[in-house]
């Protein structure tokens, strides 16, 4: 000790080393504990979780089928130009028959006509037609094949068709974005698509908006029973809040089965009007298979998303302190709007990013109560992977649904911060 | 402490799981009744035969997809599967189910007929084993449709005389057909106009007339359920679902014979497979596709046996103890306006109007 | 709760008025199930100001009161519309003797604050039957389901049979059906073997990451939450499809290469991906506990000596224990009640219960699901008991006195 008061140097710690640096290493383990301690979780996620998804979205902008099926015809294409509104040369042709006896023998040109389709309605029966045909043919002796194959299919004779194929040929594509926002890849650029293909926009919004009234039902519905179960002694409050979370425990699918029960229009809440009068039995109401069918039910599905955190931020409110407003000669509705509305509010927000996140995301509960006009993108998707096959485009559709909510995600960690919801 | 214990619980599992996985196959077919009359006609005595444990995996409405997903994969856990003859002829022609050769790997009937033979036009593609014959059919409320009840399949688009909601499946097959023989297309020419454009649109316009007035539905339970609930009035299903409905379950449900679109349903063996798995796959299709196995099915569900030797091996329900011929689909009596489904029409337009008719369900 | 507020009887004329109007509501239900609203509300105010008025001046026996109430609306109801009837009519006449003496008494003050006007104190109930509906509409569902489960068809629909109490229409087979068959046992078992284990990954892992979070020093804090949470915030079905490829290599290559036992490495990916689905709700409530934690504990049990693991378990794990258990409840659920990804993930020898449930609801309608529902509902009514009771004696532990 005497040592260091002498000394004029650095002020040193313990083992003589000096404070700054010896701080500097605390710091530095603490920093690396902590890291330590996250590190496991994190690497799972991230290998099992995120680089998984990453390469799924990846799928999003992949396109090196058309080029891998049809090499030779994509190069002979380079030279062809799509605005000449002319037929190809021969030597298209030629490599087309080359490439497409490899294809059929490999069971390869079905998928591309598959492919094909999903830009051009028409490609796929084209491909199969042809393909049958083409299985007989040799390329070395049967040419030349321009008469050959339109006379096979006319598509063949049409510039389009092989203006599909070369503006798709790239082995990174834009089109699954394009089409995912209702426009298409064409030789002169991005285009709308035509007029009853533009379903995906219409989608989008009306996921954004049915979320919203979603959202905005279940802050109506939780925010007087978050507010009933903050001021109710804990005993009672808890108990009432068995019958929040029970909901919530029961699986999803029985839940949705249940409203499918009750909405329909020989259902419980139709019969019982009929029942006791107050809708005539050939006016019952339509409340399923509409947006009205998947605003209940999933109003209720994700209420106590809204009710959790709500509640345990008003928990935290003192009651102090609308006594004290109310003492002050404040009326009920000034002590509510000016004292305790607004420390209420990060409840708000912390169960409405959820319920919305959530929400945009749901896809089993509209598919089963929400018919055509109540379905959301999430069911798109879901049609896309599972009928469809068109995996490119439920790839891009995810990708900027995903990007929408990370969007949210931000900002909602602006406004209250992640770690301050809390489920119950 | 907790990863241990994790540890140990997995090794646990693991000798566990050890312990069962002697011989097995996985069988993918579509759930319900269904899988119970293949249960009972067919996975069981096989169990029994030849020792092997069958698992049921009730996917078949997501084959297609799944089988692409784990071609893609290199990791195939299906050893047999029952689609629906449309899907077998695309997974067939993308080269994800293997190629069957009738003549060597099925059984040939009783009286010697070869397989190849004893199946007829019903051997629609090159990986399919046809296992039954359906047909997709309307069923009706009997107390919901007055006192004329419908007589033919155009009753459907009639809203004036059968007001009400009516249940259609969620996909173009099927019901573009409908939509053209009642806008007055000859049934002969129906897949000719359904080729062209024009002819799409047509089919589309007449669906559009009854668009408000449709449930549309995705899984086979779900016009049974529609049904039972006086939900609609009338509605597309596959004929063995109403005959469940009527006569196991007492509806007051009738079904129509009319225009029926006659489907057939079989089974695939995915491509890929190890060469063991494929043996077993191979030995149980030789096993549940031969003439006794397929009219034992006939006691459990009322489908119609795809063999022709068959046939006349068709007895009575198991449980109920009705007679089964005249509620198969393959009744003369029932054929009468059968719709024939066009298969190589279907595997190369499918894409097309698919698209189409979902573009047009969104609007 | 001890009274509040001393209580006295109302004058009859407030009580009648009420009475009536109470009546007229209730009335203008019966009367448009039986053909006239008009003489409905007229009837049930007339009769519920007369039976008010009689119990009060003539009778003044509370007790008998109650049991004519009941017994007459009960015997009324079922002579108007049958036994189902005959149940509300036994309901309505129990609430309405409650009513009377309610408001006639003057109990409906004794738990509030003295100084409330009358206005306030008609708001007060009028919150409370607001909350009362939203409550309602809560548990519906499962008001819905807990009858059909008992439904003795094979449709999800309530009979005439079932709406007149006849027992014909009422019948155990689905429980019957779901203790017997193989499918729903093999399936039940299976989640039974998933979820617990799953849980148990992210509990630990995610119990561990939220401490490391929660010291003061994390480089990229904000990003590291972010990721950690995104299972949660993915849409489903494409955290499906990735996932199944992701675990279809794994799991060829731990079959393949490791020579692994097919089965178990069928188990190892569902755990795997459900215990990641499960990881950011053990995440947020670990950490949410975590924020309000007295770090000074920990500095003391250091101070006399622990090292970090008997710090660990000994100081800071009793007392986040409540955010942990919810934590893993949020995680067990997840997993006990996700379909699509193991639908995709899973092969046939893992399906779980909630698979089997989807196919019980597309091939085949099987009212055997609402069983399973039913028995699961019960099964969460005694967990979510002992939650309450884990919550009140770590209360206890922690000398904070139950509020």
């Amino acid at each position: 000790m005497t040592d260091a008061s002498q000394n004029a140097g650095p002020m040193l710690a313990a083992d003589g080393t000096p404070l700054k640096q010896s701080l500097a290493r605390s710091l530095r383990r603490q920093k690396l504990r902590a890291l330590l301690l996250i590190s496991p979780l994190l690497l799972f996620v991230m290998f099992s979780f995120i680089v998984p998804i990453a390469s799924m979205l990846f799928r999003s902008v992949e396109n090196g089928m058309v080029a891998e099926t049809l090499p030779l015809t994509v190069e002979a294409l380079q030279s062809w130009d799509t605005q000449s509104g002319e037929l190809p040369e021969e030597a298209v042709y030629d490599a087309f028959v080359r490439d497409m006896v490899v294809a059929v023998e490999n069971k390869e040109h079905t998928r591309l006509g598959s492919r094909l389709n999903y830009e051009e309605t028409g490609m796929s029966s084209l491909f199969r037609k042809s393909g049958r045909k083409l299985k007989k043919m040799d390329p070395e002796t049967d040419g030349p094949f321009k008469e050959q194959l339109i006379e096979i299919h006319e598509g063949w004779g049409d510039p389009q068709t092989w203006s599909v194929i070369k503006t798709h040929s790239p082995a990174v594509t834009n089109g699954y974005f394009l089409n995912a926002v209702d426009m298409r890849r064409t030789p002169e650029g991005a285009q709308s698509q035509p007029e009853d293909k533009r379903i995906l926009i219409k989608l989008f919004g009306r996921t954004l908006f049915m979320s919203l009234v979603i959202t905005a039902s279940c802050i109506l519905l939780a925010y007087p029973v978050s507010y009933l179960l903050a001021t109710l002694p804990m005993r009672v409050s808890n108990l009432l809040m068995i019958l929040v979370l029970l909901p919530f425990w029961t699986s999803l699918l029985v839940r949705t089965s249940a409203w499918k029960v009750m909405l329909q229009q020989q259902g419980v809440i139709n019969e019982t009007l009929v029942w006791l009068g107050l809708v005539a039995d050939d006016a019952r109401l339509i409340i399923i298979n509409n947006q009205i069918g998947t605003i209940i039910a999933m109003t209720h599905i994700l209420l106590p998303f809204m009710i959790l955190p709500m509640y345990s931020v008003m928990q935290t409110i003192p009651p102090t302190y609308t006594r004290a407003a109310k003492s002050m000669g404040a009326t009920n509705w000034t002590t509510f709007w000016r004292i305790y509305f607004p420390q209420s509010i990060p409840g708000i927000g912390a169960g409405s990013i959820l319920v919305f996140i959530l929400a945009i995301g749901y896809y089993i509960t509209p598919e089963i109560v929400g018919g055509t006009k109540g379905v959301f993108i999430s069911n798109r998707i879901a049609y896309h992977i599972s009928s469809s096959l068109n995996w490119g485009l439920a790839a891009a559709l995810g990708t900027i649904l995903l990007a929408v909510v990370l969007l949210l995600y931000w900002v909602y960690d602006k406004i209250v911060g992640i770690d301050n919801v809390k489920l119950g | 402490m907790k990863p241990t214990k994790t540890l140990l619980t997995a090794a646990a599992l693991a000798t566990a799981a050890g312990s069962l996985s002697a011989e097995e196959m996985t069988i993918v077919s579509w759930g319900g009744a269904y899988s119970k009359s293949q249960l009972k006609a067919y996975h069981e005595p096989y169990s029994e035969k030849s020792g092997v444990t069958i698992l049921n995996d009730d996917s078949s409405a997501e084959a297609v997809a799944k089988l692409r997903a784990m071609n893609e994969a290199g990791n195939i856990t299906w050893d047999v599967v029952d689609v629906v003859a449309a899907d077998a002829i695309r997974l067939c022609d993308e080269g994800l189910a293997m190629e069957i050769d009738p003549d060597t790997m099925l059984a040939p009937a009783p009286d010697g007929t070869s397989a190849a033979d004893d199946f007829g036009d019903l051997l629609v593609s090159d990986c399919f084993i046809p296992q039954i014959v359906y047909s997709t059919t309307f069923g009706y409320r009997t107390d919901l449709v007055g006192d004329t009840p419908p007589a033919d399949v155009c009753a459907v688009f009639d809203l004036e005389a059968y007001p009400g909601k009516r249940s259609l499946e969620k996909r173009a097959i099927n019901n573009m057909e409908w939509a053209l023989i009642c806008d007055g297309v000859a049934k002969d020419d129906v897949y000719d106009v359904l080729a062209t454009p024009e002819g799409q649109d047509q089919a589309l316009a007449k669906l559009g007339t009854i668009k408000d007035n449709v449930v549309w539905w995705s899984a086979g339970a779900d016009t049974p359920q529609l049904l039972a609930d006086g939900e609609i009035i009338m509605g597309s299903t596959y004929n063995g679902r109403l005959f469940s409905v009527i006569e196991e379950q007492n509806q007051p449900v009738a079904m129509l014979w009319d225009a029926q679109i006659f489907d057939l349903d079989g089974w695939i063996i995915p491509a890929g497979l190890s060469e063991e798995r494929q043996q077993r796959a191979l030995d149980y299709i030789m096993f549940a596709t031969d003439t006794q196995r397929l009219a034992d099915q006939a006691k459990y569900i009322s489908y119609g046996p795809a063999r022709a030797s068959s046939a006349p091996l068709v007895g009575q329900h198991a449980e109920l103890g009705i007679d089964m011929a005249p509620h198969m689909p393959t009744d003369p009596e029932n054929a009468k306006n059968t719709f024939l489904y066009n298969y190589e029409f279907w595997a190369d337009y499918r894409d097309d109007i698919e698209a189409k008719f979902q573009a047009w369900l969104a609007q | 709760m001890a009274a509040l507020t001393p209580i006295s009887r109302k004058p009859m004329s407030v009580v009648l008025p009420a009475v009536a109007l109470a009546g007229a509501f209730a009335g203008m239900f019966v009367g448009a199930g039986n053909g006239s609203i008009p003489l409905g509300i007229l009837g049930g105010a007339v009769l519920m100001t007369g039976l008010a008025w009689v119990f009060i001046n003539v009778l003044k026996n509370e007790q008998m009161a109650r049991w004519i109430t009941i017994l007459g609306f009960g015997i009324a109801g079922f002579l108007l519309s049958g036994p189902m009837g005959g149940v509300l009519g036994l309901l309505g006449g129990w609430f309405f003797a409650w009513f009377i003496y309610w408001l006639y008494e003057g109990r409906y003050r004794q738990k509030l604050l003295p100084y409330l006007t009358a206005k306030q104190v008609f708001y007060h109930y009028l919150f409370r039957v607001i909350c009362g509906a939203i409550f309602v509409f809560l548990i519906t569902p499962i008001l819905v389901v807990l009858p059909l489960s008992f439904n003795a068809q094979d449709f999800f629909t309530f009979t005439p049979e079932m709406l007149r109490l006849d027992p014909e229409g009422y019948s155990l087979k689905h429980y019957r059906d779901f203790f017997t068959n193989n499918e729903w046992q093999r399936s039940f078992k299976n989640s039974l073997i998933i979820a617990p284990i799953a849980t148990v990954i992210s509990v630990s892992l995610g119990t561990l990451a939220a401490i490391g979070l929660s010291q003061s020093h994390v480089p990229g804090r904000r990003a590291i939450m972010g990721i950690l949470i995104s299972p949660m915030i993915v849409p489903l079905i494409i955290s499906a499809t990735g996932m199944f490829f992701f675990y279809s290599d794994i799991g060829r290559f731990l079959e393949g290469t490791l020579g692994m036992n097919k089965n178990f490495v069928g188990y190892l990916k569902v755990i795997l991906a459900h215990a990641v689905l499960g990881i950011p709700f053990v995440i947020i409530t670990v950490t949410a506990t975590l924020v309000g934690f007295d770090r000074s504990l920990t500095r003391a049990a250091a101070n006399m000596g622990a090292g970090p693991v008997r710090t660990f378990f000994s100081i800071q794990m009793p007392l986040i224990l409540p955010g942990v258990i919810s934590g893993g409840l949020f995680a067990f659920i997840t997993s006990f009640d996700e379909v699509v990804v193991v639908l995709f993930v899973g092969s046939a020898s893992q399906k779980t219960l909630p698979w089997q449930m989807f196919t019980g609801l597309r091939e085949q309608i099987s009212p055997t699901i609402l069983a399973v529902a039913t028995i699961l509902v019960v099964l969460s009514i005694g967990l979510l008991a002992t939650v309450e009771l884990l919550r009140r004696r770590s209360e206890r532990l922690r000398g904070l006195s139950p509020a």
